[in-house]
Order: structure tokens, then C-alpha cells, then sequence
């Protein structure tokens, strides 16, 4: 009797374990990063995409942004253990790992005219790849604490700022309410567009790396003074190492007046500053070159290594429709990287008036952008640059290197860092 | 008359049919074991039987820990940032010469890998003092935890506490503590004094650095001291005692000379720890703020890891720089160990 019934249970368990195996859908692994709330939003639209498609799943892993993406992602890549999707923000740096979806998408037509601004910065150099869609495209750009102001007395002011401009009025208001004047997040990224507003060219005639110019010299100068009489908060860029690091906390509990981040923090403050406080966003301080910021942004990609290279391609062209990208942009409230959408427009689900305000300035700001600030953006090795900006820059903060000092080793750095680079390709 | 139930055999218990499975599967696993090593040992003899009991440790050593030390030296001499060593190209020794490339060593402006050097000077200031911090603390805390004194026990898990802690915890609550807006700052307004930028000044971050690793590995270190201390003999003391000794020429000449094999053992194990050290002071300060409290270890890692270059090449000739200056500095504490004169 007993034998019977263990052979009936593992018949049956046998059978249920053939079945489930043929039910099987393939697993795909996407590696993500959250600046707010996109990765709910995105599991949403993926709840719907696997209802649709039983066939696939997808497993978002969602990981810390600096050592997760920035520096276990490229290792990963690099030794063909990567995910079969990822959401990246170094386009240029990584784009021999990204999967062209050109031959698997429905429309190729669909994401040349969609996305095609941007596909250059994903795409290794001479290449007509399509590596993937924009999760959200970014500006950097200041926000004030407007409450602030009001106490002090101090008006906002209107048309074209200088930074010298901002810089004194928020010392005015810091010194009438107690708090601190600016914070910068420590990112060469953010710095970057202020130092092309006061001229700075980034490359030179043959398209190289070069830092030594006046208006680079001239914003390192302001960020030393800066720091050194007390109007850059120091906790961020002295405090923090050799890591990037965000001014957004201090911004939050109101402890600065005015805060250089970008667009991607309106949904967070939407949600952590609320009605506190009223925030704004301003347009970028202008320099004698101009008022930009810089662009950036994240990109969802196909990994190359992938051996799903067909199912990837289905659940990015799916993410990729105007709909679905409609909905992700309106809950996430970021800026589309859709070119239809942001001419329609996007219907951002908010109530908040201080968070249209703020979504309404930096789209204006896109179109004040630079063209080096693009070109920098675009630059395969921007990191490197933008890393040993604010690492240099931080010894002359502490004392370690003279202005003139740090900004050759900045050259160097890039310099050596490039040759490295392309040493045995 | 009533009849008696048949007395049925007792089964065993629990516990020795549970014993009796484990010797029958010990048996079998000796006897398999036997068939293979039986013959090896008439082959090669009793003597070198023990190579082969060394060989699964051996393997594993040799796999995890050998193998990827021959890769990294390789890896000094290659370029390049690709991953794979058969896609490195050889460049010599360009990455140690790049490392010692300097016009002044004592001023790390002047040397081509300037955060090399950075790292260099600090982790032998951390060293220093980190090192001599904790043997001297722990010995002084094994010396009051070695009398009788009341709460001896719970003292003794007091101070070993730290110990269990992750780096990263122990790195956490400092930072908490020692922050603009942080603990001590509060406590120091609330005493009507100004606040300290505690990690935002060079010296002062390199201090609380020290500090914070002497707090987290001293327990570890005084409980080796505590057991050296109760392996003296007590009838030395009362040696010393009839012959006058007080408690200071009691603990000068006897308990340091008697102490002393176990203390190279805690400056041996502090010093490998200290030059090490990462994951604590990285949290803590990330190394700055600018270079003030960049350590060799992190050096290594933000060159080979946390870059968009990654430079494994010139990571590894430092760690091999790193590795070569270890095994020279415990060479020689082994050999003056070994010189100190027996009582």
C-alpha cells in the first residue's frame, strides 16, 4: 500500500514539476536606481506588461546609486555578469555593453523620431544602435527656499541673475534667518554648467579635454571664495570625501537658502518638503557666457550579454510606447525624454502649484542649454572630468593644493585617464 | 487473580539509536575513506600521509587566497582597463614607476600619484598612533580588568562589546555623534560653548578616525592581553613581593617581561589590522574631507573600483607596494621579538 502511494506522489509531483517547468517564463533581471518614486511606477507598468505577456517576467533589482550603479555596474559588465536590462546614467561610458534593439523593435522609425536627440549619447561613436529610451531627461538647475526670502524681507529676484547676484542675496537672507547661504551637490556635473555660464569651453580646437581656460578658472574661483568665507554650506563638498554627494537633506530641514541640484528632485521635494515650506525653482545664474545648466538624465538599456535579446527588446519597446511613457512621466513627474511628449506636454498628476512652477522652469530651461554643456554631456569620459573637478577642487577648499595646482592636475588626471583608457584598444 | 499485560521489550532511546546511526555512518565513511588512503599510505609511507590530510586546505588556500595574490601581481604589470588578464597588455614596470615618480617623497605635490602618497603619510600617521592607542589602552584596560574588582564580568563584556559590531555600525554612530549637528556638538552648545566642525578640518577628522578604530578593536586586543596576564604565575608576584618589589617594579619587571610574547602578538595582529584598515574611516570621513584621511586601502579601491577608468593596473602595484611594506614591517617586529632577551 505504501509503495503505491509512493509512487502516486511522485508520479504526481513529477508531473507538476514538468508542467510548471514548461509554464516557465523567462526571467529577465533589470538592475535599477530610485531618485523618487519611478520604480513603483515602473513595476506598475511592468505588473501590466507580464499580464499581458505571461511569457516574461521581470525582476527589478533595485540598487543604491553610487555603489550600485557607478561602480559594481561597469564590473559587472565587464566581466559578462551583468543583468539582461539596467538603468544607467554614465550613457557614453558604457555604451560598448548596451544591445542594439534596432532589429528587434516594431518600429524602429517610432524611436529615431522619439528618442533620436539622445540616442547619441548611448550610442559607441559612427554607430546607429538603438540602445534604449530615456527614463527621464534632467537639468540642473537652483532651487530657493521662497519662505525664507519672505521672512528676511529680501524679494526674488527677476530676468537674469548673476551667481555673484545670487550669492549676495542669500547671504542677505542667511544672515536675517539664521541658516546657511548655498549648497551645491558635489558633483563636477552640477558645477559644470556654471562654469560654462562664466565661459568656460571644456574642449579645445581638436575636441580634447581642456580645463585651463578663464571662465573655468573663473567659477573654481568663486566656489574657493565660496567655501572659504562661508557662503557654500562646507558639510557637502569638504565633509564628504572622495563621494559624490547631495545638499537635498539640508535643503529639506531649511537649513540653506539656495540649493544648485537639478530637475530630478521636484518629485521628492514634492513629497518630503510638501506645503513645509515654499520652494522654487529658479532659472539657472547667468555668467558673461550664458545661464545654462546641463542636461543628463538616465537611460533604461538591453545589456548586451543578455541571452534574451528578443524578450529584452519587448519589454523596452513596450516601455517605450507614448502611453506607457505618458503615464511614467506624469506620476514620476520628471521631464520627458520623449520628444512627442514634451511637445504635447505632459499632464504631471500633482496638485501642488509649487510643483508645476518648478516643472515649468527647468522644461524652459532645456531650451537655454549650452551646446559645450551638450557636448560635455555627451563626452564618453565625462565622469572622469567631472570626478576630478570636485575632487581637486575639494584639496583647495581644505588647503591641500593652490587653485593653479589643482587645475593641472585636473588636466593631468583627465589626460592619464583617457590614455589609460585607450591603451590596447 | 488478574493477569499481567505481556511485558513488551523497551525500545531504545532516543539518543543512542541516534548515536548508533552516526557510528554506522562514521564506519562506512572510514571504511570508504580506507579503501583510497589504505594502499596511498603503504605507497608513500606514514610520514607524508600528512600532505595529503593538508591538501584540502591547501586547494582552498591556494584558490581563494594565492591564486588571485599571483593575479594581482600580474595585474601590476599590465594596462589598460580591460577586466580579463589576456586582454591587458604588459607595460613592465610602468605602474610602480608612475607610483614612485616623485620629486620630493616627503611632498606628495610634487609626485605624479600625489593621493598615492596622501595615503601613504596618513596611514603611517594612522598607524602610528592607532597602533600604539590600542596596545596601550588595552593593556591598561586588561591590567583593571585583570584585579578584583566588582562587576568584573560585565566590564569585561563592556569593553569587548565594540568588537562585535560591523565597521560600518561603528562608523554610523560616530558620524551621528560627531557631526555639525551631531551629538557632541549639541552637548557642547548645551554646555554653552561653540560647535566644532569635528569632520570638516583635517586634523580634526584624522584624530576622531583614530579615535573611533581604538574604540571598535580595543576589546578584541585586551582580551588577549587579559589572558596573557592570568597565564603568569601567581607565585612570581609573591616572589617579588618577599624581595620588596612594589606594584610598579612588580609590573616593570615582572609583568611586562612575561607579557611580552603575547604583546608582540597584539602589535602584530594591530599593526596587519590598522594597515588594513577601510571600511570604517570610509564611512566615517569617505577620506576627507579633501585627501586629510585617505588610507592606502581606499586609495587602492577608488583606483581600481570606484572610478570611470577603472585602473586595475596601477591598483594592484600598490597593493603589491602595500603587501611588501606589511611583510617587511612583521618580519622585522618577529625578529626583534625573537631578540628580546629571555628573563
Amino acid at each position: 500500500m505504501s509503495k503505491i502511494r509512493f509512487l502516486l506522489t511522485s508520479l504526481t509531483l513529477g508531473l507538476t514539476a514538468s508542467f510548471a517547468a514548461a509554464q516557465n517564463p523567462t526571467e529577465l533581471r533589470m538592475t535599477w536606481y530610485d531618485d523618487g518614486n519611478e520604480g513603483q511606477v515602473l513595476r506598475d507598468l511592468l505588473d501590466r506588461f507580464e499580464a499581458e505577456n505571461p511569457d516574461i517576467s521581470v525582476v527589478v533589482d533595485t540598487v543604491p546609486y553610487s555603489s550600485g550603479i557607478l561602480e559594481a555596474l561597469p564590473l559587472q559588465l565587464a566581466s559578462g555578469q551583468g543583468p539582461d536590462m539596467a538603468r544607467v546614467t554614465d550613457l557614453g561610458g558604457l555604451s560598448e555593453y548596451f544591445l542594439d534593439l534596432r532589429p528587434f523593435v516594431a518600429d524602429p522609425g517610432y524611436w529615431e523620431t522619439n528618442f533620436g536627440p539622445f540616442l547619441g549619447w548611448m550610442r559607441p561613436e559612427g554607430s546607429d544602435a538603438l540602445p534604449g529610451l530615456m527614463t527621464q531627461l534632467t537639468v540642473t538647475g537652483p532651487f530657493v527656499n521662497k519662505t525664507l526670502f519672505d521672512q528676511a524681507g529680501v524679494a526674488l529676484p527677476e530676468g537674469d541673475t548673476t551667481w555673484e547676484e545670487w550669492a549676495e542675496l542669500s547671504r542677505q537672507v542667511a544672515e536675517a534667518t539664521e541658516t546657511f547661504p548655498m549648497v551645491m551637490d558635489r558633483s563636477g556635473h552640477r558645477l559644470a554648467g556654471p562654469a560654462i555660464s562664466e565661459g568656460a569651453a571644456f574642449f579645445n580646437a581638436e575636441g580634447a579635454p581642456a580645463l585651463d581656460d578663464e571662465g573655468f578658472r573663473q567659477m573654481m574661483q568663486l566656489m574657493t571664495d565660496w567655501h572659504a568665507d562661508g557662503t557654500m554650506l562646507p558639510d557637502v563638498w569638504v565633509g564628504s570625501g572622495g563621494e559624490y554627494a547631495a545638499g537635498n537633506e539640508q535643503f529639506v530641514n531649511a537649513q540653506v537658502v539656495f540649493y544648485m541640484s537639478g530637475s530630478w528632485q521636484i518629485s521628492q521635494f514634492a513629497e518630503t518638503i510638501g506645503d513645509a515650506f515654499d520652494w522654487v525653482a529658479v532659472p539657472n545664474p547667468c555668467g558673461p557666457a550664458g545661464c545654462t545648466g546641463m542636461p543628463g538624465g538616465a537611460a533604461l538599456v538591453g545589456i548586451e550579454g543578455t541571452e534574451h535579446p528578443e524578450e529584452v527588446a519587448r519589454v523596452i519597446d513596450y516601455l517605450a510606447t507614448e502611453p506607457v511613457q505618458s503615464e511614467f512621466y506624469a506620476r514620476t513627474l520628471f521631464i520627458p525624454g520623449h520628444v512627442g511628449l514634451a511637445e504635447s506636454g505632459v499632464d504631471y498628476e500633482t496638485d501642488s502649484e509649487l510643483t508645476t512652477a518648478a516643472l515649468e522652469t527647468f522644461s524652459t530651461e532645456v531650451a537655454k542649454l549650452s551646446p559645450i554643456a551638450y557636448d560635455l554631456q555627451g563626452y564618453p569620459y565625462n565622469r572622469v572630468v567631472f570626478d576630478t573637478v570636485r575632487d581637486r577642487l575639494t584639496q583647495v577648499f581644505t588647503g591641500e593644493l593652490t587653485l593653479d595646482d589643482a587645475i593641472a592636475r585636473m588636466q593631468s588626471d583627465v589626460d592619464d585617464g583617457v590614455a589609460e583608457a585607450q591603451r590596447g584598444e | 487473580m488478574a493477569t499481567r499485560a505481556p511485558v513488551s521489550k523497551p525500545s531504545k532511546p532516543l539518543s543512542e539509536r541516534l548515536s548508533g546511526a552516526f557510528t554506522w555512518v562514521f564506519e562506512l565513511l572510514m571504511n570508504t575513506l580506507g579503501l583510497v588512503l589504505e594502499p596511498l599510505q603503504r605507497l608513500v609511507g606514514v610520514k607524508r600521509m600528512a600532505y595529503f590530510f593538508l591538501l584540502p586546505n591547501l586547494l582552498i588556500f591556494g584558490v581563494f587566497i594565492l591564486f588571485p595574490m599571483l593575479l594581482n601581481f600580474y595585474y601590476a604589470f599590465t594596462g589598460g582597463t580591460a577586466l580579463f588578464p589576456q586582454d591587458r597588455p604588459l607595460v613592465g614596470a610602468e605602474n610602480f614607476a608612475t607610483l614612485f615618480d616623485c620629486g620630493n617623497f616627503l611632498n606628495p605635490n610634487t609626485c605624479t600619484e600625489d593621493r598615492f602618497w596622501r595615503g601613504v603619510y596618513n596611514t603611517g600617521l594612522f598607524i602610528l598612533f592607532q597602533v600604539a592607542g590600542t596596545v596601550v589602552f588595552a593593556l591598561v584596560t586588561a591590567l583593571a580588568l585583570n584585579r578584583k574588582i566588582r562587576f568584573r564580568g560585565f566590564f569585561r563584556s563592556v569593553y569587548f562589546y565594540p568588537v562585535l559590531l560591523s565597521p560600518v555600525v561603528v562608523a554610523l554612530v560616530w558620524k551621528w555623534i560627531l557631526q555639525r549637528d551631531g551629538l557632541l556638538n549639541a552637548l557642547l552648545v548645551g554646555l554653552g560653548g561653540e560647535p566644532v566642525a569635528f569632520l570638516l578640518s583635517g586634523s580634526w577628522a584624522l584624530f576622531w578616525a583614530i579615535v573611533v578604530s581604538i574604540w571598535a578593536h580595543m576589546g578584541f586586543y585586551t582580551l588577549i592581553l587579559l589572558a596573557g596576564l592570568q597565564s603568569i604565575p601567581k607565585e612570581i608576584y609573591d616572589a617579588g613581593s618577599i624581595d620588596g618589589a612594589g606594584t610598579y617594579r612588580s609590573f616593570r619587571h615582572l609583568t611586562l617581561p612575561l607579557l611580552m610574547p603575547t604583546m608582540l602578538v597584539v602589535l602584530v595582529l594591530a599593526l596587519i589590522r590598522a594597515v588594513q584598515t577601510f571600511d570604517e574611516v570610509f564611512v566615517l570621513t569617505g577620506g576627507g574631507p579633501g585627501s586629510a584621511t585617505l588610507l592606502i586601502v581606499q586609495y587602492i579601491y577608488t583606483t581600481g573600483f570606484a572610478s570611470q577608468i577603472q585602473r586595475f593596473g596601477l591598483a594592484a602595484a600598490a597593493s603589491v607596494v602595500l603587501g611588501a611594506t606589511l611583510l617587511v614591517l612583521t618580519l622585522l617586529q618577529l625578529r626583534l621579538g625573537r631578540s628580546e632577551r629571555p628573563l
